[in-house]
């Protein structure tokens, strides 16, 4: 018992709902900014916060450009390659992405950024459906850590952290709390 | 819903808790996805081995499993019963701590015994799957068969199935009702009393040696074949009269409510459980009960041999 006290995490408030609001109408608009042609853009959510950023980001798109982005969903668990090294497995979301993607930009899209081996398996599921024009990545926190050669195109919160230090996000939807980010240290 | 998948071995439904049946159904839908994409092969088991160790013949299963594999990106390899030792009197052990000894990571294994999937599983490191064993459990088609169901009517809680035909000597019968009722399923079993027991009620299912009392209230029926090669003459009248009594004929088919499933796990004996027209009716779900099998196996696959062991 006194082991785990001594464990216990400490919780330091990294984004509150405000932030985390302004944050993404900021890549909301980046992304406006950096595709003149939105109607080819598809913003593909890695299960299951990702998925709710990006039809967050959607909406603040509409707000701003009255244009509907298309949204899906990108589940990269069939794709990852630690297959085999885990106890447990969650359970896989069907994958769902509008159709051809030949001339589209794929913005693939997650909570937090931390190895980059998400979302090399997120490119190579996309890969399957076909051959977008250009795939993107836009995140609301960039952890630092990277263990490929990967680098967003869209930063929500640059946040340097240490290895041991964990990123918790909770989001409205997805979990019914408010939303909240902030770092755990142990 | 249990969010964890934690079983390196599928050897029935008898011993999965709802919440993990239901898992497996999910996950197969994120693989049914897969086979509508331009790629229709995922990378999730590349570089994992599988023995296909098909004691007993079958070309469906082992064929389904087989794609299933191909499509994980896994390595196949086929044995079948006269390709192997076990004609030259290796004994079952043997012959798969040799199977260990090339490295196999699964192991699906069909076998006339029952128990002998459990008898592996426990003695191996490498998973198993039980593709059929004995009259005991055939796990995968009964996920099919409540992944179609499931997929069909939105549900399986309060359904009505008849399970009609040779109960008895039927392991997909026992999965099914293992399956159905944890689910939460009202489920008949139908077929002469030689191969419909009454015992079977212990289970939790009814019996019914009639089936025009059980047709009009059925949500599903499922159409076991009749096994010439299991039966021996004394359960068995004859196939012209168990057609008169129990094939799905034509005329019997209009008992069916209009949005009862017609369903057969294959392969199907025209003219006897079931009519031609009935089985290409609109009513049959035969062929997705076929296109589901492939997406179940791979997501059995994927469960069982994505877990660390």
């Amino acid at each position: 018992m006194n082991q785990t006290r001594q464990k216990a995490s400490v919780a330091v408030p990294i984004l509150d709902a405000e932030a985390i609001r302004r944050a993404l109408r900021r890549i909301a608009h980046e992304i406006i900014e950096g595709n003149p042609r939105l109607e080819k853009v598809v913003l593909a959510g890695i299960p299951s916060r990702g998925v709710q950023i990006a039809r967050r980001i959607a909406a603040f798109i509409h707000e701003i450009e009255n244009i509907d982005v298309e949204t899906g969903v990108i589940d990269v668990a069939m794709h990852r390659d630690d297959v085999g090294t885990r106890r447990e497995l969650p359970v896989v979301r069907a994958s769902k992405l509008p159709l051809p993607l030949e001339d589209r930009t794929v913005i693939i899209v997650d909570d937090v950024l931390y190895t980059g081996r998400t979302v090399r398996a997120a490119m190579d599921a996309i890969s399957s459906f076909g051959r977008p024009a250009r795939i993107q990545l836009a995140v609301l926190i960039d952890r630092g850590h990277r263990e490929l050669p990967i680098r967003p195109d869209y930063i929500g919160k640059n946040l340097p952290t240490a290895t041991r230090e964990q990123i918790q996000v909770r989001l409205q939807e997805s979990d019914n709390e408010p939303d909240a980010a902030w770092l755990e240290r142990q | 819903m249990t969010t964890r998948w934690t079983r390196k071995d599928l050897l029935g439904l008898r011993e999965l808790s709802a919440d993990e049946i239901t898992f497996v159904l999910e996950t197969t839908d994120a693989f049914k996805q897969v086979g509508t994409r331009d790629i229709k092969k995922v990378p999730a088991l590349r570089g994992k081995t599988l023995v296909n160790f098909f004691v007993e013949p079958s070309t469906r299963t082992r064929t389904s499993f087989e794609l299933a594999a191909f499509r994980l990106s896994a390595d196949v390899i086929n044995i079948s019963a006269t390709a192997s030792s076990l004609t030259k009197g290796e004994t079952l052990k043997d012959t798969a701590r040799n199977l260990e000894a090339l490295h196999a990571d699964i192991l699906v294994l069909r076998h006339s015994s029952a128990g002998a999937p459990q008898f592996l599983a426990n003695r191996l490191k490498a998973s198993v799957i039980n593709a059929g064993d004995g009259a005991h459990e055939h796990p995968t088609q009964a996920l099919l068969d409540l992944y179609t169901i499931r997929e069909k009517r939105k549900k399986i809680a309060g359904l009505h199935v008849a399970i009609i035909g040779d109960i008895l000597f039927s392991r997909v019968a026992r999965s099914n009702i293992f399956g159905l009722l944890k689910l939460g399923a009202r489920v008949t079993l139908v077929g002469p009393s030689t191969l419909v027991p009454r015992e079977f009620e212990k289970l939790g299912v009814e019996v019914s040696h009639k089936i025009d009392n059980v047709l009009p209230s059925a949500d599903v029926v499922n159409l076991l074949r009749i096994q010439h090669e299991r039966q021996r003459r004394e359960y068995f009248p004859g196939i012209g009269e168990y057609v008169r009594l129990f094939g799905l004929t034509k005329e019997r088919a209009k008992l069916l409510k209009p949005d009862c499933l017609i369903m057969h796990p294959g392969p199907i004996n025209r003219g006897v459980e079931i009519d031609s027209d009935v089985a290409d009716g609109l009513q049959s779900v035969i062929l997705d009960q076929v296109t589901n099998g492939l997406a179940v196996r791979m997501a059995v696959l994927y469960l069982c041999g994505g877990i660390a062991t």
